[in-house]
């Protein structure tokens, strides 16, 4: 049995965010870190090994700057790691990323007892998408917003799947696909002898030529020319006429009273 | 060659809206949806059609849907649709997308929507842009939105007055920036958009009257679902009803040098004005608020007669969900915060000092009335 985990390394939005004059975003000006709804997976996979022994690896699409992530979650206790990185795979959206990871799943393969874990969404984007179409692609069941898993003995998971103003619990056969929130757990930090350890365990690079036997691997279905969609404009929103600054806050009542706003 | 059937635009009409029911109720993001999608329609003079999956739905319900925009309503019944499931609603709203081949679907952003929309556009092979804040499909419209909403110098671009794709637009990169997405080359174009963004129109008792209701025959075995739905529980808490007040006082990031201070502050502040707390999406992943309070592009779409942001920098990612707000007035250390560029009135100072003044002086006032 082994626990498939796939990670993004993204820029921390949390931070100060560098705009080019053009609208872009300065990429190469940011800190970038292991998407915290990913890290949550990885946590959850590495309890699911915890309780059964059941190998973890990680895969991350991105450029050969993702290796340092992969060390680090390798030095938390992932067993083998596995980087998908090709020019053959730049701007590709949400569909053509799904159809590049589920080859790579493919290549790392999903067998019976299996978990495929994904973070919900990663915050360069905000689209929660590629979790769900990774399994649409792989044929598996999928259970997104997870905030607590439960293995049973028959093999099979109990879920608690997060609603607006609730939860459902679930269960669902493996192997499936797992989006995890972050009430779900909390990341442990890298252990000192996963540190060392971490340069001694497998990371494998699988490019376009590692995966083009897959059948989801076509020209047309991958990087930017195999995306249904395309950014037709990007901007700023426009500096609105600022507000009435004020002093202090007696100067604020008095404006919203004479307003009756209070 | 992987199996296209979707590249054939001019084979694709009408604009669908999936009407999402809970326990047999229609969620308000259907309205809301219809109301967006009727203009779209009209701009375009094709058919706006409401999909509702379920069992036993209200036949009042449905037709209600009318009195929103819908023309026709396709009816999917089967005791295995009455609560959401991931594979019984994806093959179901598949398999009628291919039977009928709709140029768009708009989906609730909710979090059941988030979960269909995806595992949807995979198997239709097409597009899907996620969370939309804004849609259009007429040039013109998308033009003058642009004017209004973007800081792009609009004389140096072309463009095709005649294009008929759909523009979606919605914040990216953790909010900092707008995109515009479109999807030329496959169809439907698919779009979530969040819920609260979208007004509903007034409802329309003569439209509703008029609506087409038609049941379609469901092929769905038990067998298709891999998932099976032990329970569903309401959350016993009671959520903070952020999108139905009158005055939001919303947290940030500035509270972080005494987390527990800033709120109770907030708390005090929205109990003399009469609302409820908010916060950014800092403060909810910082853990110090629970997730119902969260503004913003990944939390709820407020517009409150008054809002109050104290120690919010302003990133899109926050404003995209309460510059429609009447009134608001910021708090920030910072002078060049960009949340000074959405308030109506700002103050530069410690949240710390300037609420307990704010308080103070509110009661003030209101004692004297």
């Amino acid at each position: 049995m082994k626990a498939i985990v796939c990670v993004k390394q993204v820029p921390d939005t949390s931070g100060k965010v560098a705009v080019k004059p053009d609208g872009t975003l300065d990429r190469a000006s940011m800190a970038t870190i292991t998407n915290p709804d990913d890290l949550t997976a990885v946590e959850a996979a590495l309890q699911l090994k915890d309780k059964t022994g059941c190998e973890v690896v990680v895969v991350s699409m991105g450029p050969f700057t993702a290796e340092g992530m992969l060390r680090e979650l390798l030095a938390m206790g992932a067993d083998r790691a596995v980087l998908v990185s090709g020019r053959e795979f730049g701007g590709s959206d949400t569909f053509a990323t799904s159809q590049i990871l589920a080859a790579a799943v493919n290549k790392i393969g999903v067998d019976e007892g299996d978990v495929v874990f994904c973070g919900r969404q990663a915050i360069d984007g905000d689209t929660a998408q590629v979790g769900p179409q990774i399994a649409e692609k792989l044929h598996l069941p999928q259970v997104a917003y997870a905030a607590g898993i439960e293995q049973q003995e028959d093999g099979s998971l109990v879920v608690k799947r997060l609603l607006e103003d609730g939860y459902m619990l679930l269960k669902v056969k493996t192997p499936c696909l797992i989006t995890c929130v972050k009430e779900l757990t909390t990341p442990r930090y890298m252990s000192v002898g996963g540190i060392f350890e971490c340069y001694s365990k497998p990371l494998e690079v699988f490019d376009y030529e590692a995966l083009k036997d897959d059948p989801l691997i076509e020209v047309d279905t991958i990087g930017l020319k195999g995306s249904p969609t395309n950014v037709f404009k990007s901007f700023t929103p426009p500096q609105k006429g600022a507000g009435t600054m004020l002093e202090n806050a007696g100067q604020l009542v008095g404006i919203l009273n004479d307003k009756h706003l209070i | 060659m992987s199996d296209y059937n979707f590249t054939d635009t001019a084979a694709f009409h009408g604009v669908w809206v999936f009407c999402e029911q809970r326990d047999g109720v229609l969620q308000s993001i259907s309205y809301q949806l219809l109301s967006e999608g009727r203009k779209l329609a009209d701009d375009i003079g094709v058919e706006l059609c409401g999909v509702v999956l379920g069992s036993n739905v209200n036949e009042n319900y449905i037709k209600a849907l009318g009195g929103y925009g819908a023309d026709r309503v396709y009816y999917c019944d089967s005791p295995l649709l009455k609560d959401y499931t991931t594979d019984g609603y994806a093959k179901v709203l598949c398999d009628l997308v291919v039977e009928k081949k709709p140029e768009i679907v708009l989906i609730g952003a909710t979090n059941l929507g988030r979960d269909l929309g995806p595992r949807c556009a995979a198997r239709l092979h097409t597009g899907l842009t996620a969370d939309a804040t804004h849609l259009d499909i007429d040039t013109g419209k998308y033009v003058e939105f642009l004017k209004e909403s973007s800081s792009l110098d609009l004389s140096k671009q072309k463009f095709d007055y005649e294009d008929r794709n759909l523009k979606m637009t919605r914040p990216a990169f953790g909010g900092h920036l707008m995109a515009t997405i479109i999807c030329p080359r496959f169809r439907p174009q698919m779009s979530t958009v969040r819920p609260g963004v979208m007004q509903t129109q007034a409802f329309d008792e003569a439209a509703a009257a008029k609506v087409v209701v038609e049941n379609v025959a469901v092929d769905l075995k038990p067998e298709d679902i891999g998932v099976e739905i032990l329970e569903i529980k309401k959350t016993a808490e009671k959520m903070v009803d952020l999108i139905g007040a009158d005055v939001i006082v919303s947290v940030g990031r500035g509270i972080s040098s005494d987390p527990k201070k800033g709120i109770a502050l907030a708390e005090e502040l929205a109990g003399v004005l009469g609302g409820v707390v908010g916060a950014s999406r800092a403060v909810v992943d910082a853990g110090w608020i629970s997730a119902d309070h969260q503004v913003g592009q990944t939390g709820k779409t407020v517009h409150p007669r008054i809002y109050v942001a104290l120690g919010i920098s302003g990133a899109i990612q926050h404003t995209a969900g309460m510059q429609d707000s009447e009134t608001i007035i910021a708090v920030n250390k910072n002078e060049s915060a960009p949340i000074f560029g959405v308030a109506t009135y700002g103050i530069v100072g410690d949240l710390f000092k300037v609420v307990p003044q704010l308080i103070s002086e509110i009661k003030a006032v209101k004692a004297a009335r």
